[in-house]
């Protein structure tokens, strides 16, 4: 058994052996804009997508561990940013897409992160389109992302606000873990 | 008429409605102007650009503004909720909204209240948004690409984002992904499947497929299937049936591509202007060997 297997072994039984809650936000972007907030500060945490219960449509939660409540809920309070409630976890919550689609166009190089793609001219690293997806942040990170360089260019997670924007971030990262130096 | 709702990428324009027309780069809405980049604005030039062909008659267009925050998308459902009623609309067609299922709901509530219920089609946010709350049969078409249709054949997927790994988003799984969505009760009556190749599926069945003229780069661009559902939304509206339209609509998209002869870098509005010209060569080519599913 190579050593990754049992260090991912020894993650899920430990993750077996601790309760979880999770955060509802109103919105998407308070959801990012948290997660930002709490990776910072160094919290373990996870983005998720709700139960069946409680979705309302375009959404994310973020599990954490019951133990760590007081100190995230004080965090957030220090950042200003507001909370719908929080719940414990009673069933396995939904996991975000982990898988990418590159295709080499020559000169271009696009990634596919769920429903979204980037499109990098890879000598200059301009980014030449956004597509796909479906939420009206779309067309607004297409517009504020396009024609700029990648080094350069706001973060999908800074600027969005929907779950297709949390897509294009993972695309981003991973066209920028391609490109960049 | 065809009536076409979506939002811009501009938090404060307010609704407008009113007449669709293309000039240049843009499209007028009675007297707005919106830049057609990618999204709504795109399939709404798409449609003028065919009923132009076919009809000459405008499309009539919906349009709010939303940066993703969905209150845009909010109101302008609201206002279709209480509104929709006052205007003859015979297609309707629903595209970047913000998957909000309540007001999904109500909206779908009032079209079901009408006297003459309009032929609904719905791609991107709204299609989410359909199938999210149980209700994909109740439409006409769906204008999924691959990677939504995989979220459409996951029956416990809200969102694109949370298809599961093993429902693989390729190409040669999509007949595969079809049966799924159908056994699922998360299909529209018809599918319009957007790739490298485009499927037209008709209650379920694979009735065709369009591979040809290709042009790889069509891929990268924002817009192109936007195009498409635009395309497709006005062959309908000008009498063509579901299926037929649908093959034809992919047939004229590629084929404006092909005239375009884009790169992945290339805008929109290069296929868009090519359209009106793809069509007629397709209508043209398509008299005596387009088969009538």
């Amino acid at each position: 058994m190579s050593l990754l297997h049992i260090l991912k072994k020894e993650s899920l039984q430990k993750r077996k052996d601790v309760d979880f809650g999770i955060l509802i936000f109103e919105t998407t972007s308070d959801v990012i804009q948290a997660e930002n907030t709490l990776r910072r500060a160094g919290c373990e945490i996870r983005v998720m997508g709700p139960p069946p219960e409680i979705r309302t449509g375009c959404d994310l939660v973020i599990e954490y561990p019951i133990m760590d409540q007081m100190l995230i809920l004080r965090i957030l309070g220090e950042a200003k940013i507001g909370y719908r409630d929080t719940v414990p976890v009673t069933s396995p919550l939904l996991t975000p897409v982990d898988l990418y689609f590159v295709k080499d166009f020559g000169d271009y190089l696009m990634v596919r992160a769920a429903n979204m793609k980037i499109t990098v001219d890879k000598k200059t690293r301009f980014i030449v389109n956004v597509s796909g997806g479906g939420c009206p942040d779309v067309p607004y990170l297409a517009h504020e992302m396009t024609g700029k360089r990648l080094d350069e260019a706001p973060f999908p997670r800074d600027i969005g606000h929907t779950l297709c924007a949390y897509a294009l971030q993972l695309a981003y990262e991973e066209v920028a873990r391609r490109c960049l130096p | 008429m065809l009536a076409i709702v979506g939002t811009v990428p501009d938090h404060e324009l307010p609704i407008i409605h009113g007449p669709l027309t293309v000039d240049g780069g843009q499209v007028k809405l009675g007297d707005r102007i919106v830049e057609i980049n990618r999204g709504t604005p795109a399939l709404m030039a798409a449609a003028c650009a065919t009923q132009e062909v076919l009809t000459g008659k405008a499309p009539y267009g919906f349009l709010v503004g939303d940066i993703g925050r969905g209150s845009g998308s909010r109101h302008l459902l609201k206002y279709l909720a209480e509104h929709l009623p006052e205007f003859e609309v015979h297609i309707l067609t629903l595209h970047y909204l913000q998957p909000i299922a309540h007001w999904h709901d109500r909206l779908l509530q009032t079209i079901e209240g009408l006297p003459c219920r309009p032929l609904l089609i719905a791609d991107a946010g709204f299609m989410y948004a359909a199938k999210m709350s149980g209700c994909a049969e109740k439409y006409d078409l769906f204008t999924p690409d691959v990677g939504e249709l995989a979220f459409l054949a996951d029956e416990s997927a809200p969102h694109p984002f949370y298809t599961r790994g093993f429902i693989l988003h390729e190409e040669n799984r999509v007949p595969d992904l079809v049966r799924m969505a159908y056994a699922n009760k998360n299909a529209a009556r018809n599918l319009l499947v957007k790739g490298e190749s485009d499927y037209v599926v008709r209650a379920g069945q694979i009735v065709d497929t369009v591979d040809s003229p290709a042009e790889e780069a069509m891929e990268a661009m924002g817009g192109t299937g936007d195009t498409l559902t635009g395309i497709v939304s006005a062959l309908i509206a000008a009498g063509y049936g579901i299926t037929e339209a649908s093959l034809l609509a992919c047939k004229t998209n590629r084929m404006a591509g092909f005239l375009a002869r884009p790169t992945p870098a290339s805008n929109i509005m290069e296929i868009v202007r090519h359209i009106p010209a793809a069509l007629r060569q397709v209508l043209g080519g398509c008299r005596s060997s387009v088969r009538v599913l």
